[in-house]
């Protein structure tokens, strides 16, 4: 449901996206010999599920354009990071730990921006974060389920990450 | 700061590090390269403090899970699943 939740913007495509894929799932499971682990044959059918949705409801970019990312953002401002002076590309100012709360309340605080993060994240980026860190594959089995490379994985994953932190320390403060 | 005599590769800056801490996090480093990261951190608090921050992000991410789903989402997909299964009355998963 997260990850069909990713592609289409209303519950009720996001419903149909599923059922669409456990029909998927049903109808492939004769054929389906284990060459994969079944969480990572799953997710690949709602992903490609959730994209054939999305392409239809036009609300996606085709995916191929969004693997390339040709642009490159910097996982940290570069305002953050001295100029010149004796050390250059050090830190301006560093960061310092972050406050961390222990009660639930906040705690849940912090999901909710992280969430929010992860949905505004580009879809190639919102995929590949939502796969490895919220529902845990590895490397490999995410390359397997969306169709990409080890490098590409690992690229998206970094921006991906890279956005949700910079949320999170709108929320916390850099040097707190 | 220190000097690179017996390193192969050039000293790290932070403004580097922060671009290669996934590759980091991941194990796709070279031991040259996962010594000249680690031997940064051992003397930078704020690259310290970042890769601390990235976990973070991590584990938070880890615990969103699906909690969030409705329980009328499910009901109605127990729903389609049954119906589906119903007319053949084989168990499709065996």
């Amino acid at each position: 449901m997260r990850l069909a939740r990713q592609f289409v913007k209303s519950e009720a495509s996001a419903e149909d996206v599923l059922q669409d894929a456990w029909l998927g799932v049903l109808a492939g499971l004769e054929a389906f010999e284990q060459r994969s682990s079944f969480r990572t044959w799953f997710f690949s059918i709602v992903g490609n599920c959730a994209r054939k949705r999305a392409t239809k409801e036009a609300k996606l970019v085709p995916f191929s354009t969004l693997t390339d990312a040709p642009d490159s953002e910097p996982a940290v401002a570069a305002s953050r990071f001295a100029e010149a002076g004796r050390w250059p590309d050090h830190w301006a100012e560093a960061p310092s730990p972050w406050p961390l709360p222990d009660e639930a309340a906040l705690g849940k605080e912090l999901a909710v921006v992280v969430d929010r993060a992860i949905e505004a994240l580009p879809a190639g980026q919102r995929e590949v974060v939502t796969l490895r860190d919220v529902l845990g594959l590895s490397a490999p089995e995410t390359c397997e389920a969306v169709g990409i490379s080890e490098a590409n994985q690992r690229v998206l994953l970094h921006r991906g990450r890279a956005r949700v932190r910079a949320a999170l320390e709108e929320t916390l403060g850099w040097a707190p | 700061m220190g000097t690179m005599s017996d390193e192969l590769l050039p000293e790290l800056h932070c403004k580097e590090l922060v671009e290669i801490v996934t590759d980091y996090l991941e194990g796709a480093m070279s031991s040259a390269e996962r010594a000249r990261f680690e031997a940064h951190l051992a003397i930078c608090d704020g690259c310290e403090v970042y890769l601390e921050r990235m976990r973070t992000v991590v584990a938070i991410s880890g615990r969103l899970d699906e909690r969030v789903i409705e329980p009328a989402m499910k009901d109605k997909l127990l729903a389609s699943f049954r119906s589906w299964r119903a007319p053949g009355g084989r168990d499709p998963v065996r």
